[in-house]
C-alpha cells in the first residue's frame, strides 16, 4: 500500500460564538450590516452555521436565508440566499459581495420590503476559532479511513467545510491530501463531489467511507 | 466563601456510548494545554437552581480532563439574598425601585466574601448578579475574569442595570444565553447556551414498564394522544393558555393534556395560578393537573417520553431548557416564540414555534394529522441538542473560551 511523504494530521476545531454590538432589524438594516459586520460574522452565519446546523439537510443554508423566511416571511429572497453554495467560495470577500448582492437587488426591487420590521431582530455574531492537534496521522489509505472514522463532527467539519478557505482552493483537506499525497486524483475528486447540503455530516462521512472502501478494493 | 464539592460524577467515557468516541477524543484535545490549570467557579448557592445543577455536572467532567478546578459559593445573610432577589427579577424586567440601601447590602456582602479568599486562580467565573463585585478584588493583569449572566438583560431595571454595569465592564469578558439578552458593552461578549445532561435521571433512557406504571399512577391512557407541558404554575408558562389550546385540539382530535408541576404548596402565587388552572379544566378528566413532588426527575422524564406533543406555551422564558429535554427526548414540540426557545426551536426544522393559543392549537393539530413531520422534527431536534446544548458542549465552550483568553494575556 501507498505510503504519503507528508503525512494527514487529523485536527479538531471548536467555536466560540462572539456576540457583535451590530443587529438588524429590517431587511436595508441586514444589507448595511453585510456591509460592515467582519470577516468572522460572515463566516460564522455561513461556514460555520452549515457546521453547527449539519443535520437539517433541507432548507436550511445560512443564517441569513433563514432569518429572511422565519423572520421576515419573504420566501423569494430567502431562496436567493439559500441558494449561495459555500463551496464556491475560497474567500469571505466574494461571498460578502454575493450577499451584499443579492439583498442590495432585493431591496432596490422591493422598497416597501426595505424597511419592514422584522419579527425579531437579527444579531451579527463571530466565530473565534480553537483548533487542536488530535494527535492522530496518517500515511497511507487505511490508516486515513481509521483516522476519519473516528473524527468528531467539528474535525470532519474542519476538514472538510471550512477547509476551503484555508487551501484557497475549490477542495477540501481531504481531497487535496489523497490528491497530493497518494495520488488519488479521482478519488479526491468523487470525495469533493459529495453534497454538503443535502447530506448530514454523518450520511457525507458515510458516503466518503465508502468511497474510500471502493478505492482499497481496487488495489 | 465556602468551597462545595459537586455530588453528581458521570465519566467522560460513558457519554461516549452516546455521543461518540470522536466526540470525547475532542473534548481531551481540547483540555490538554490547560491540564493543571487553575479555575474557579462562583455563584451564590450550592443546592437548587440551574447553575448549580450545572456546576455540579459540570466540575467533575472538568477534573476527570486533569483541570484544576474548584467551586465556591459566596455567603449572604437574608438580607443580601432578598436584595439580590429583587435585583434578578429587575433585571428580568419586573418593576422595582431600588434605594440606596440596597446597594449598600449588596456591596458590604460582596466585600466581606472578597476577604475569604485569594481569587488567584488562572480563570475566575462569576455566575450571575450576586457575586459580580468580587471583580474589585482583581489585581490588574494578575488573572483572567469572566462573568456568565444566565438573566434575560433585554429589558432590564435601569438603575439596577446602571448600578451593575460598572463591575461588569471590568470582566474580561461576558457571556450570554441569547445574543438578544446581552448588552452594549465595551468587554467581549459571548454566547453560552444553557445544557442538560443527557444521563441525569431527568433525561436519561428508561424502561417501557416504568414509563407505563407513572401513566398508571396519573391515570393517563396510553392509547389515546398525550399533549404535556411540564412547567411550574406561574401566569408566565400560560398553564390557562395550554388549556384553551387544548379544548380547541380536542374538537378534532380525541387527547389529554398534562399539565405537571412542582408543588404550589410553599409558593402562594403559585397556589393562586393552580386553582385558576383547575378552575379553567372544569373536572375535563381527560385533563391531568399534577403537582409533582418538589423533585420529581424520573418522573418528568417518563412523561416527557410518553407525550404525543410537548408544549412550552410561555408568555416569557429565560432559555426554557424543558424545550432542549423534550427535542432530546424527540419529541414534538410547539412553543412559543420567546426568550431562548427560538434558539431551540428553529421554526419547521426542529419544531414548531406559534404566537398564540389558536397558532399553538393550530400548529398541535398539524402534528397530530401528520405523524410522519411529527417524528422528523423530534429527530431534528434531538440532533440540535446534541450539537448545541449538551453538559459536554458547555464543556467544550468552556475550554474554548479558557484558550481563546489564555491567547490574550
Amino acid at each position: 500500500m501507498k505510503a504519503a511523504e507528508a503525512p494527514f494530521e487529523f485536527v479538531t476545531v471548536s467555536y466560540l460564538t462572539r456576540i457583535g454590538n451590530q443587529s438588524a432589524g429590517a431587511l436595508a438594516e441586514l444589507l448595511t450590516g453585510l456591509e460592515h459586520c467582519s470577516d468572522a460574522s460572515i463566516f460564522h452565519h455561513t461556514f460555520q452555521t452549515l457546521g453547527s446546523h449539519h443535520f437539517l439537510t433541507e432548507g436550511f443554508s445560512n443564517d441569513f436565508a433563514q432569518w429572511a423566511l422565519s423572520d421576515t416571511n419573504r420566501n423569494d429572497l430567502a431562496e436567493q440566499l439559500a441558494a449561495l453554495d459555500i463551496r464556491d467560495y475560497v474567500s469571505i470577500a466574494a461571498l460578502r459581495s454575493d450577499l451584499c448582492r443579492v439583498v442590495g437587488d432585493y431591496c432596490a426591487a422591493y422598497p416597501h420590503f426595505a424597511n419592514q420590521s422584522a419579527l425579531k431582530r437579527f444579531y451579527f455574531c463571530e466565530s473565534v476559532e480553537v483548533t487542536a492537534p488530535l494527535g492522530r496521522n496518517a500515511q497511507t489509505l487505511d490508516e486515513f479511513r481509521e483516522g476519519i472514522e473516528h473524527l468528531s463532527h467539528s474535525g470532519f467539519y474542519f476538514h472538510f467545510i471550512s477547509s476551503r478557505l484555508r487551501l484557497q482552493l475549490q477542495t477540501n483537506d481531504f481531497s487535496h491530501w489523497l490528491a497530493d499525497g497518494l495520488g488519488l486524483k479521482s478519488l479526491a475528486e468523487s470525495v469533493n463531489q459529495i453534497d454538503i447540503y443535502t447530506n448530514t455530516l454523518d450520511s457525507t462521512r458515510a458516503k466518503l467511507l465508502r468511497l474510500i472502501d471502493r478505492e482499497r478494493r481496487k488495489a | 466563601m465556602s468551597e462545595t464539592l459537586a455530588l453528581s460524577r458521570i465519566p467522560l467515557d460513558e457519554y461516549a456510548e452516546l455521543l461518540g468516541a470522536g466526540e470525547i477524543e475532542e473534548l481531551r484535545a481540547l483540555a490538554k494545554p490547560l491540564r493543571g490549570r487553575s479555575i474557579e467557579m462562583i455563584n451564590s448557592t450550592a443546592v437548587g437552581g440551574g447553575v448549580a445543577e450545572i456546576l455540579n455536572r459540570l466540575v467533575p467532567l472538568a477534573e476527570e480532563l486533569e483541570l484544576n478546578i474548584k467551586w465556591d459559593v459566596m455567603m449572604g445573610g437574608e438580607d443580601f439574598f432578598e436584595v439580590t432577589k429583587s435585583f434578578h427579577n429587575a433585571l428580568h424586567g419586573a418593576p422595582y425601585h431600588a434605594s440606596p440601601k440596597d446597594f449598600e447590602i449588596f456591596l458590604a456582602y460582596n466585600e466581606r466574601n472578597r476577604a475569604t479568599l485569594p481569587f488567584d486562580a488562572e480563570f475566575v467565573v462569576i455566575h450571575d448578579p450576586q457575586p459580580a463585585g468580587l471583580i474589585q478584588t482583581r489585581q490588574p493583569g494578575a488573572n483572567h475574569w469572566v462573568w456568565r449572566c444566565h438573566i434575560d438583560l433585554s429589558r432590564p431595571n435601569r438603575a439596577v442595570w446602571d448600578f451593575l454595569e460598572k463591575f461588569v465592564s471590568r470582566y474580561d469578558g461576558a457571556m450570554f444565553s441569547s445574543p438578544e439578552f446581552s448588552r452594549q458593552l465595551p468587554i467581549p461578549q459571548y454566547l453560552f447556551y444553557p445544557a442538560i445532561d443527557p444521563l441525569s435521571e431527568k433525561n436519561c433512557a428508561l424502561e417501557p414498564q416504568f414509563i407505563s406504571q407513572v401513566l398508571g399512577r396519573y391515570q393517563i391512557d396510553p392509547q389515546r394522544a398525550i399533549l404535556t407541558q411540564i412547567s411550574r404554575f406561574d401566569r408566565l408558562k400560560d398553564p390557562v393558555g395550554v388549556i384553551r389550546a387544548y379544548r380547541i385540539v380536542k374538537r378534532y382530535f380525541d387527547c389529554q393534556l398534562v399539565l405537571a408541576g412542582g408543588s404550589a404548596s410553599d409558593d402562594p402565587e403559585g397556589a393562586v395560578v393552580l386553582k385558576e388552572v383547575l378552575r379553567e379544566a372544569d373536572s375535563d378528566p381527560d385533563i391531568k393537573v399534577l403537582e409533582l413532588p418538589a423533585w420529581a426527575p424520573l418522573e418528568v422524564n417518563a412523561l416527557q417520553r410518553a407525550s404525543t406533543v410537548v408544549v412550552q406555551k410561555s408568555l416569557r422564558e429565560g432559555f426554557g431548557l424543558t424545550v432542549s429535554e423534550a427535542l432530546w427526548k424527540k419529541k414534538p414540540v410547539v412553543a412559543s416564540a420567546v426568550g431562548g426557545i427560538p434558539i431551540q426551536i428553529i421554526h419547521k426544522h426542529t419544531g414548531l414555534l406559534a404566537h398564540s393559543i389558536e397558532g399553538t392549537a393550530y400548529q398541535i393539530r398539524f402534528l397530530l394529522s401528520h405523524p410522519e413531520i411529527a417524528a422528523k422534527l423530534g429527530e431534528q431536534g434531538h440532533q440540535h441538542v446534541k450539537e448545541n446544548f449538551l453538559i459536554t458542549q458547555k464543556l467544550k465552550r468552556y475550554l474554548t473560551l479558557f484558550l481563546t483568553l489564555a491567547k490574550n494575556p
